[in-house]
């Protein structure tokens, strides 16, 4: 497990010094007076940058075990340069068109291979774990990548509330299908509802989240509120957002892009730079607010993630499930 | 007639062919809040790209519409309009080149050599130069025929354009079937026109025979 020094990533290369002072106060005002306690530092959306007016504030512990050094991309890059078809295929039209969704009520579905299933309110869904910031790479399959401070939970605390029976070899996910919410779902660019999945030891990993909030605030919807997963190794259409459906199965799920397209995408989306996209290489990535005329990095296996999950695929014929 | 088209529709034409850069160059230098967005390598990219695709096929259009209108100022405009679709593809190469590549040479060789869509685009690119490079009057009277045969090429270039759009996008293909379908309407167009000068012809031909 590679550990990342926090003290190389001060709060302050993250936040604006003002704002981080102003958390300071709040926690010395009494907010998560105990977690100061134990060393763990409790923010409590105190970092929202602008733009984040409007949504409300979490309580959560910064993950630094867990978190890239690199600095994140600003608010603003992260809220509106998004990939969610569901709103439109233009990364400008999940911005413009996903301020309707409701995301309360909401209720996620379990079903399949699992002792405890059925129907359940959001809010029972997310009470029982605790939020962590954690600051993650993200490499979009279009060759460009962010780094985004998610705020979530690990998803495998969530899964084994469900108890996986041993037939449990795959997870499945589907997005809410409501057209009337979601416009770009009375298009036939995809097939409806999206549906993305991993295997049982991926939904397990430590570094697998699911995400309810960025910059200290809940996540706004253009970035899959109210629920979305967040697998960093992956290429980033395997995040699958607005989950209401959570299926435990036997067999290797069909999943969206790679029923659509299957010589283009697979259903691991492993980020791997020897394995190019038929029509473009994968080799390097634009990073999003960097230069304008340096802007190319060299893509990295597993995003940058080899070192703590290269080992889940370890025999396996990597361009061969791509 | 001749000095209207020359002082007034020319230099209005050409400041329009313009705008699409200048807000461009309006965006990158955040001028008039415009701005280039998170990904501004990419807008610049698509958006030349896309302008090289509107001026090949508003080029294409100009016999059409001469031939409709019976009015020649369309044709008079093709050379401006043509000479701007080669500025719009050498602005969008060079934004592929120097910043999205950071001018390396391996890559673009890599790239033309490994990637079909950027293989084809780059075909449609060469085979534009030379008709950028003939343009003038004084090529056109030293070509002669083999000027307008030259020319044709144009129809080649805008399939391939309208093929690399296609090739070059994710999913949502809506867009470059429109470009594809303008491209065929404006080739067919010509087929069809083509045909029936032939038939005309032949039917000429025929009346001559029976009156000899």
């Amino acid at each position: 497990m590679r550990r990342t020094d926090s003290v190389k990533i001060p709060p302050s290369e993250i936040t604006p010094e003002g704002k981080y002072l102003s958390r300071r106060a709040l926690i010395a005002g009494g907010l998560g007076l105990a977690a100061l306690q134990t060393g763990v530092e409790v923010f409590a959306g105190a970092s929202a940058p602008p733009g984040t007016e409007g949504l409300g504030a979490l309580t959560y512990t910064h993950n630094a075990q867990f978190s890239s050094s690199e600095a994140p991309n600003s608010y603003q890059d992260i809220a509106t340069y998004n990939n969610y078809y569901e709103f439109g295929t233009d990364k400008s039209d999940p911005s413009e068109h996903a301020q309707h969704l409701r995301t309360r009520p909401w209720t996620v579905t379990v079903s399949g291979e699992a002792e405890v299933t059925g129907s359940f309110a959001i809010e029972d869904i997310l009470s029982p774990h605790p939020l962590e910031e954690r600051i993650y790479r993200l490499r979009c399959v279009e060759a460009w990548s962010m780094v985004v401070p998610w705020i979530g939970f690990p998803l495998g605390d969530l899964i084994k509330r469900f108890k996986p029976t041993s037939k449990a070899k795959y997870v499945e996910f589907k997005t809410l299908y409501d057209p009337h919410q979601m416009p770009g779902q009375r298009s036939s660019v995809l097939e409806w509802p999206y549906v993305e999945g991993l295997r049982i030891d991926e939904v397990m990993h430590p570094l697998t989240i699911m995400a309810v909030g960025l910059y200290g605030k809940v996540l706004p919807n253009q970035d899959g509120a109210p629920l979305r997963l967040i697998v960093p190794w992956k290429y980033g259409f395997k995040g699958i957002k607005a989950i209401v459906s959570i299926k435990f199965t036997e067999r290797m799920p069909s999943t969206t892009w790679a029923g659509t397209a299957p010589t283009e995408y697979g259903f691991y989306a492993n980020v791997n730079p020897a394995v190019d996209h038929p029509r473009w290489s994968q080799a390097s990535e634009r990073h999003i607010g960097g230069s304008l005329f340096n802007s190319r990095r060299p893509t990295l296996p597993f995003n940058g993630y080899a070192e703590q999950v290269a080992s889940l695929y370890s025999g396996m014929d990597l361009r061969r499930y791509f | 007639m001749n000095w209207q088209i020359r002082w007034v529709v020319k230099p209005l034409v050409f400041t329009a062919c313009l705008l699409p850069a200048l807000e461009l160059a309006a965006a990158a230098f955040g001028i008039g809040g415009l701005s280039l967005g998170a990904d501004p390598v990419a807008l610049m990219l698509h958006r030349c790209g896309k302008w090289t695709l509107n001026f090949l096929l508003i080029t294409l259009c100009m016999r059409p519409l001469q031939e409709i209108t019976h009015w020649s100022v369309w044709l008079k405009l093709r050379r401006m309009l043509g000479l701007f679709a080669f500025f719009y593809v050498l602005l969008h190469f060079c934004v592929y080149l120097l910043l999205d590549q950071a001018g390396k040479l391996g890559a673009l060789w890599e790239d033309i050599v490994k990637r079909p869509y950027i293989t084809i685009g780059m075909l449609g690119l060469l085979l534009l130069v030379p008709l950028a490079l003939t343009s003038t009057v004084k090529s056109q009277r030293r070509l002669g025929r083999r000027w307008t045969r030259l020319h044709r090429l144009i129809y080649l270039v805008a399939v391939l354009g309208a093929w690399h759009y296609w090739w070059g996008v994710k999913k949502d293909i809506r867009m470059p079937l429109l470009y594809a379908g303008g491209v065929a309407l404006l080739l067919g167009y010509r087929l069809w026109r083509e045909r029936r000068s032939l038939a005309r012809l032949s039917v000429a031909q025929l009346a001559r025979t029976d009156a000899a």
